[in-house]
């Protein structure tokens, strides 16, 4: 799928451009994108290695475990296949909370921790669980709680009211995380 | 309200923090070794994702400078108005899941020009608030475990975001109108 659409992409783009007398955009894109994608890995390193290195603390301590057992009511219903202690449970709750509270390259780190670990129960290395996907879809359907840069946009522009928006986008989040919920447990039961 | 909310904010990476270090303290963990025997797989799992980032952010580049983003947009406009959704908002409709960065300069530029207090405004912001980038997301998470099959996540969270954007809609209809 994903063969696909970036084919798509860089196909559709580079026609359009040859069409609208552009194509330099293309040289453009390749040093300037190519530095930012390069930029934004080096970036999550630092909070990539912060991560790990206090999860590695709160493994080694049991901490990890017995916040996943906690957890288990909540996750079950979610990722009935992971196992009750695993690490997975509390990493894939710790990533929710940090993206909920915007602390995305965090949440990032710790979601990558998690699939990581999602992984170790994977029989075929390549193909996504359910627990994956669920944890994919619900990780791109809920957001932070205070939208930040968006009260900024607002404020900037004059708004007599910048925060107005927080409540609507929670309910739109809710149903969307709700609606992502229902289609991946929909969708997992085919072939 | 909102205060509490940027208190917590702020305060839960130095919370979870806190808890971590304090835990690992009273269990004996040798807290300063452990942490950067972990802190090392950082820089592998960065290094894993690069090329990924990379692809990913040619692709969108390419797409969105060529101008092909615009006409998309407006090859969707007449089906988003079948929907109800302001024609004006499309653009921000196909750019959320496309690209972060990109979908944010979109809101910008609806709320400078249709005024933040506008219904249009108002909608643009509240979808901007309920979604998430899908593509990016999807590629660096399952780049960095080598995965290749990603079955139904891109279908739930295409829907997901459909949701999203008429749940939007809908609400900023039934509040400010």
């Amino acid at each position: 799928m994903i063969n696909y659409i970036w084919f798509f992409l860089i196909f559709i783009g580079i026609v359009v451009a040859l069409f609208t007398g552009n194509i330099d955009i293309i040289n453009t894109t390749i040093i300037e994108d190519t530095q930012q994608a390069v930029m934004f890995a080096i970036g999550l390193t630092g909070i990539m290695a912060v991560w790990l290195g206090l999860m590695n603390i709160a493994n080694k301590s049991g901490l990890i475990k017995s916040f996943s057992k906690l957890l288990r009511p909540l996750t079950h219903i979610l990722f009935p296949k992971i196992p009750k202690d695993h690490k997975a449970l509390s990493l894939i709750i710790m990533n929710m909370v940090t993206n909920m509270f915007g602390a995305g390259n965090s949440a990032t780190a710790l979601g990558l921790k998690a699939m990581e670990e999602m992984n170790t129960l994977n029989k075929d290395k390549k193909t996504a669980t359910n627990a994956m996907c669920m944890f994919l879809v619900i990780n791109m359907s809920s957001v932070q709680l205070v939208p930040l840069t968006v009260l900024k946009i607002r404020a900037d522009s004059g708004s007599s009211n910048p925060t107005e928006i927080i409540g609507t986008s929670l309910i739109a989040t809710f149903i969307s995380t709700i609606v992502g919920i229902i289609s991946v447990k929909l969708l997992e039961n085919r072939r | 309200m909102v205060n509490i909310l940027s208190l917590i904010s702020i305060s839960i990476i130095p919370f979870i923090m806190s808890i971590i270090l304090i835990h690992g303290f009273i269990k004996g963990i040798n807290l300063y070794d452990v942490f950067v025997e972990g802190a090392k797989e950082g820089f592998k799992t960065a290094i894993k994702i690069m090329p990924y980032l990379i692809a990913i952010f040619v692709a969108i580049g390419i797409f969105k400078r060529s101008g092909a983003m615009n006409i998309m947009v407006n090859l969707f406009t007449p089906i988003t108005k079948l929907l109800g959704i302001p024609k004006e908002v499309v653009p921000l409709v196909i750019m959320r899941p496309i690209s972060g960065s990109g979908s944010l300069a979109v809101v910008k530029d609806i709320v400078t020009t249709y005024g933040a207090d506008s219904f249009i405004g108002r909608v643009a912001s509240t979808m901007m608030g309920s979604a998430e980038t899908i593509f990016y997301t999807m590629a660096i998470y399952f780049g960095a475990i080598g995965i290749k099959n990603s079955r139904h996540t891109l279908s739930a969270a295409l829907l997901s975001h459909i949701a999203a954007v008429i749940a939007s809609v809908f609400i900023c209809n039934l509040v400010f109108n």
